[in-house]
């Protein structure tokens, strides 16, 4: 029951941040300047804090510093600088990482 | 009409079905791993359908129930949302009954699908926005039942299996950092949170982040204006 419930609580929560905008920028106005402006660039800004926010809890100064998180995040990048197949950064940055925590840094 | 819709839109789809396939697996595997069956994996990809809220709804499932940390951690996961919702607020007038849904759906692939996309001559642009929206989610929700029926049969060591969120973001990062001139405010992201993150620990850190994100970004536009 409480897993339900905390599955319908995220949800209509979820759907709040997204429906927000519309509910106080209606369509029929015309949306503020600065508004407009935060749109544009907020999306580049926030992505990084999620970068971010995925590595919180690697520590620099202890075994491994990181080195599964950075050789697996750099693969990611560079393989999608180089395709651009979301498939071959995300799964393969993904098996690689999973090798590297459960095979190479142990 | 709609079939040419669809027809558009379909293709377009493609890297997110790859993407959202396998994301889709791992939040399954995940999500079997802590003893949920697959009906539970369709009922989150159905309901939220917010990859990254997933994942971290895992951890508030197992956990005892906590109502003021579900809505903190769900408001502060999902507050980019904000902006996103921000950025479409011309792009989705006029999509009449499809709106709700469209807006229901904006998540971080769709989102970044929809600033690109435009539909081709002739195709109404509701279905179009529509079938892109429906079709992505329909991977994800496809993606995470097969991870969860598979983790339940198979059981096998997922340990690192998260990191797919990781490599998610990364990708969508690089893929604005290329289709942006302007680098400054992805800079500013990534500068206030590790900043923050140093200073104030693993708790407080994004919270505080987005508080110094919005000031920068602020004070950035009025240096911009006056360039």
């Amino acid at each position: 029951m409480k897993p339900a419930l905390t599955v319908l609580i995220i949800a209509v929560l979820t759907f709040l941040t997204r429906a927000l905008p519309f509910l106080l920028f209606p369509a029929h106005k015309k949306t503020p300047g600065f508004v407009v402006y935060l749109g544009r660039v907020l999306p580049y800004a926030i992505m990084g804090m999620l970068v971010v926010y995925c590595f919180k809890d690697v520590s620099l100064l202890s075994w491994p510093f990181a080195l599964p998180e950075l050789l697996a995040g750099a693969f990611v990048i560079l393989a999608h600088r180089w395709k651009h197949n979301m498939l071959l950064s995300i799964g393969g940055g993904t098996v690689l990482y999973m090798i590297l925590v459960q095979a190479v840094f142990v | 009409m709609i079939k040419k819709a669809f027809r558009a839109a379909f293709p377009l789809t493609l890297p997110v079905f790859m993407g959202y396939l396998f994301l889709g697996i791992a939040f399954g595997v995940l999500l079997s791993s802590k003893g949920f069956h697959a009906g539970w994996a369709v009922f989150m990809s159905v309901a939220i359908y917010a990859g990254s809220m997933q994942f971290v709804a895992i951890d508030l499932l197992v956990q005892p129930f906590h109502l003021l940390s579900t809505v903190l951690l769900t408001l502060t996961v999902n507050a980019r949302h904000l902006f996103y919702g921000l950025s479409m607020l011309d792009k989705f007038r006029d999509t009449g009954k499809a709106k709700p849904y469209l807006i229901f759906s904006l998540t971080d692939e769709t989102y970044s699908l929809l600033c690109s996309a435009d539909p081709p001559e002739g195709v109404s642009r509701k279905w179009f926005f529509f079938f892109i929206a429906a079709l992505d989610h329909l991977y994800w929700i496809l993606g995470s039942v097969i991870g969860c029926a598979a983790g339940n049969l198979i059981p096998f060591d997922s340990t690192g299996i998260d990191f797919a969120m990781t490599a998610l973001f990364l990708v969508i990062f690089t893929e604005q950092w290329e289709s942006s001139k302007d680098h400054t405010p992805a800079i500013l992201g990534v500068l206030f949170t590790v900043l923050c993150r140093v200073l104030f620990g693993t708790d407080w850190f994004i919270p505080l982040a987005m508080v110094c994100i919005f000031v920068s970004l602020t004070a950035y536009r009025k240096k911009e204006a006056s360039l």
